[in-house]
């Protein structure tokens, strides 16, 4: 089977061309000026080809919480977003602390086949802070990282301990930075709106002293830290710094937080509570800047369904998290209509960065011989994201029904084409 | 201009006319109150539940005084008793309420923002009889309707409110209202019950004389110690009582004819010794509590005249 996108603007992470797409099987064939003949034609005329995206923070709540999502809704969901690979994080039920639940986990995403999955291990087992997983064999099984996401650890020996044997591996240690020893049980950032609103607050110190606390770590050990979905001005510096200083750390930012403020709460939508919360307008001016200037590596979802009873509730009853698959296209080209990344730059941190971090050799680049996982997006199609187009078993997202402009509107996977947006032609 | 909204969840989207609408009606049904028959008939025929998710004597009492008083059937409900107990949600338990042909729902609940969550999904009228942190708006009201009666009006006031402020939906609500009719607000406390309390723009006193002095108005407030469960608690209450608490000493900073307010209850010789809360001269407490039914039955009077209107 052979497939041609003709008439593709095609955007690299170093540059953008205009050519024909030839794909023959699961890998691209060729890149070209000429027309071959193929099975599919495809006319992307006026439409922008970028790599599939790598999603590297997502939950898809398999095993154990499918009523929230499960690996085959969450596969849906990330192909209807233009994601073509995605890392789930290890907090199911049960939690993914061994090969076995990461091999059920491939299994299954392999059975429905939209996606890869790359699943992150726990570092912990249990989750529960004290004892480092078997990193070996879950690597063996498929795992590409450990975090225990949801939850830090708190205990410095027990990070050094993770940092120091994820680096034999190859691996490195994602951690989901909060010291909660400064959450005073918050539910939203520490500062003006919370004081209006009378909710208990999470000062972003509490993030700030936990980045501080691994680079240290990382400076000690050699080991690669992944700061999970920075949100505040002050990680961004100490993350500078650190890099400067040539610690070995990356980090993700999330669309919500270089979009979002805690202003979003003053009606207290639960659909904006997430962890770690919508900070201020000088915090996401930094995380913007952060993603101009090079500093952040991958943007990333944290894509967190929640079933609509468990939103649907007081304030503080309410989980934390929203849904980002499928939106994570048209709030990250608002950077480039902002002005503040290119197209390329786009494509980079959506899915080059992360190539490179995870060694996926075939993926990130569209280039001869590479895996044939594509998105093709309208920059400028403006659509309601209803719940009709929402391939989640949840809903939790606050911008359901409202009025979204750049999607996916095809998205192929491994030569396959296994998105097509509802009434589009591409 | 009276008050045409649904409910009465918040004070801050309270308009000058629409604070002196509820405190003007509150004076005609003091004057009932204080009368051999303590009855009107605007809410005959109607229903008032009172939903309280949390403990409480004086409001849930001064609710259902009010309702009874204006003719309505009046019923209690408490979580103790509630199918919350049971694993119901929130929402789901009003609309069992709300579905027995209830008119008027008075909420109060432990978490902020429950009472405009419950409001903008029933179609009820929703009073709020404080909701978590957040607000207390009749409380503000009876405060304000308590003021006024004594002074004879609200102008050039300076109200300093002490203690435990972020802990304190009284002081929220309070702020809004005060600062919507030009009255000064200056707070005072320990703090780690101030944090981020000059989000309200209110002059943050550093020291008890600075509150007292040229204060026209003493609110205190009483520690929550029951909302600081996942918080490093202040060292102890014999400090905060020596630092924070409203002594006879501290009266000399005080003007002559200064008002002492307190929402209720009182941790005699915590926040305020017994020799200032029961003096003449000062305390306005009982008269709070006097005030506290007439505002009710204004502000429940109100919404029943917006339905019926």
């Amino acid at each position: 089977m052979t497939t041609l996108i003709k008439n593709a603007t095609i955007i690299n992470f170093n540059e953008t061309k205009k050519a024909n797409i030839l794909i023959e099987g699961e890998t691209i064939a060729d890149i070209t000026t000429d027309e071959p003949k193929a099975d599919i034609i495809i006319d992307a005329s006026g439409k922008l080809v970028m790599p599939g995206l790598i999603d590297m923070h997502v939950h898809f709540r398999d095993p154990g919480l499918e009523y929230k999502d499960d690996i085959n809704s969450g596969s849906e969901s990330a192909v209807a977003g233009g994601v073509t690979t995605c890392l789930p994080m290890a907090n199911t039920n049960p939690i993914n602390d061994n090969a076995v639940i990461t091999r059920d986990m491939i299994a299954k995403a392999k059975a429905r086949g939209l996606i890869d999955l790359l699943p992150i291990g726990a570092i912990t087992k249990s989750m529960g802070g004290n004892k480092v997983v078997e990193m070996g064999d879950m690597i063996n099984a498929g795992a590409v990282a450990f975090s225990d996401d949801g939850l830090p650890v708190a205990s410095s020996d027990v990070m050094r301990y993770a940092l120091e044997y994820s680096k034999h591996f190859g691996s490195f240690v994602i951690n989901h930075s909060q010291d909660c020893s400064l959450c005073r049980g918050g539910h939203m950032n520490e500062g003006r709106v919370s004081a209006i609103l009378g909710i208990k607050g999470m000062p972003r110190e509490q993030e700030e002293i936990m980045v501080s606390r691994d680079l240290l770590l990382a400076k000690l050990t050699g080991g690669h830290i992944h700061i999970a979905h920075v949100s505040s001005e002050w990680s961004l510096k100490l993350i500078k710094q650190a890099r400067d200083e040539g610690i070995n750390v990356t980090c993700e930012v999330t669309p919500h937080h270089f979009t979002y403020t805690e202003d979003e709460l003053m009606n207290y939508d639960t659909n904006f509570k997430m962890s770690p919360p919508l900070r201020t307008k000088s915090d996401v001016t930094a995380v913007r800047e952060a993603i101009a200037n090079g500093l952040v590596d991958v943007i990333v979802t944290d894509h967190a369904p929640h079933h609509d009873d468990e939103k649907f509730i007081e304030f503080d009853k309410a989980p934390f998290g929203i849904l980002g698959l499928q939106t994570l296209i048209p709030l990250t080209l608002n950077l480039v209509r902002d002005g503040l990344i290119s197209y390329e730059k786009m494509v980079e941190l959506t899915s080059t960065n992360a190539a490179k971090m995870l060694n996926l050799k075939n993926k990130g680049v569209i280039a001869k011989g590479m895996l044939a996982d594509l998105v093709i997006v309208d920059p400028d199609m403006e659509y309601v994201y209803d719940k009709n187009l929402n391939k989640s078993k949840s809903s939790n997202s606050p911008l359901i029904g409202k009025t979204l402009k750049g999607a996916a509107v095809k998205t192929i996977k491994s030569g396959k084409v296994v998105f097509d947006f509802p009434n589009v032609v591409a | 201009m009276s008050y045409t909204k649904k409910d009465l969840i918040t004070t801050s989207n309270l308009t000058k006319d629409e604070i002196f609408h509820f405190l003007n009606l509150a004076k005609e049904f003091k004057t009932l109150n204080n009368s051999d028959v303590k009855k009107a008939k605007s809410l005959y025929g109607k229903t008032t539940v009172n939903a309280f998710f949390e403990n409480s004597t004086r409001t849930r009492t001064s609710f259902e005084i009010a309702a009874k008083r204006l003719g309505a059937d009046a019923i209690n409900f408490s979580s103790s008793q509630s199918s919350t107990k049971k694993g119901e949600t929130l929402i789901d338990t009003i609309n069992n309420i709300v579905a027995m042909k209830t008119d008027i729902v008075v909420v109060r609940h432990y978490s902020s923002g429950a009472a405009k969550f419950v409001a903008a999904n029933t179609d009820a009228h929703v009073v709020n009889a404080g909701d978590g942190l957040n607000e207390h708006p009749s409380q503000a009201l009876l405060d304000l309707f308590t003021i006024l009666e004594h002074r004879g009006n609200l102008e050039n006031l300076t109200v300093a409110i002490i203690g435990d402020i972020f802990h304190s939906r009284v002081a929220r609500s309070n702020i809004y209202a005060m600062q919507t009719l030009g009255i000064k607000v200056k707070l005072f406390g320990p703090p780690m019950m101030l944090t981020g309390m000059e989000a309200f723009g209110c002059r943050i006193c550093k020291s008890m004389q600075e509150a007292l002095e040229d204060t026209d108005v003493i609110i205190m407030l009483r520690i929550q110690l029951e909302r600081q469960d996942d918080e490093v608690a202040f060292p102890s209450v014999r400090e905060y009582s020596n630092f924070f608490g409203l002594t006879r000493a501290k009266m000399k900073f005080a003007k002559d004819n200064v008002m002492i307010l307190h929402p209720g209850p009182i941790n005699r010789g915590v926040e305020i010794n017994s020799d200032v809360a029961d003096d003449p001269r000062y305390t306005h407490i009982l008269n709070q509590v006097e005030n506290g039914v007439a505002v009710r039955m204004a502000i429940l009077h109100t919404l029943i005249s917006n339905k019926q209107g």
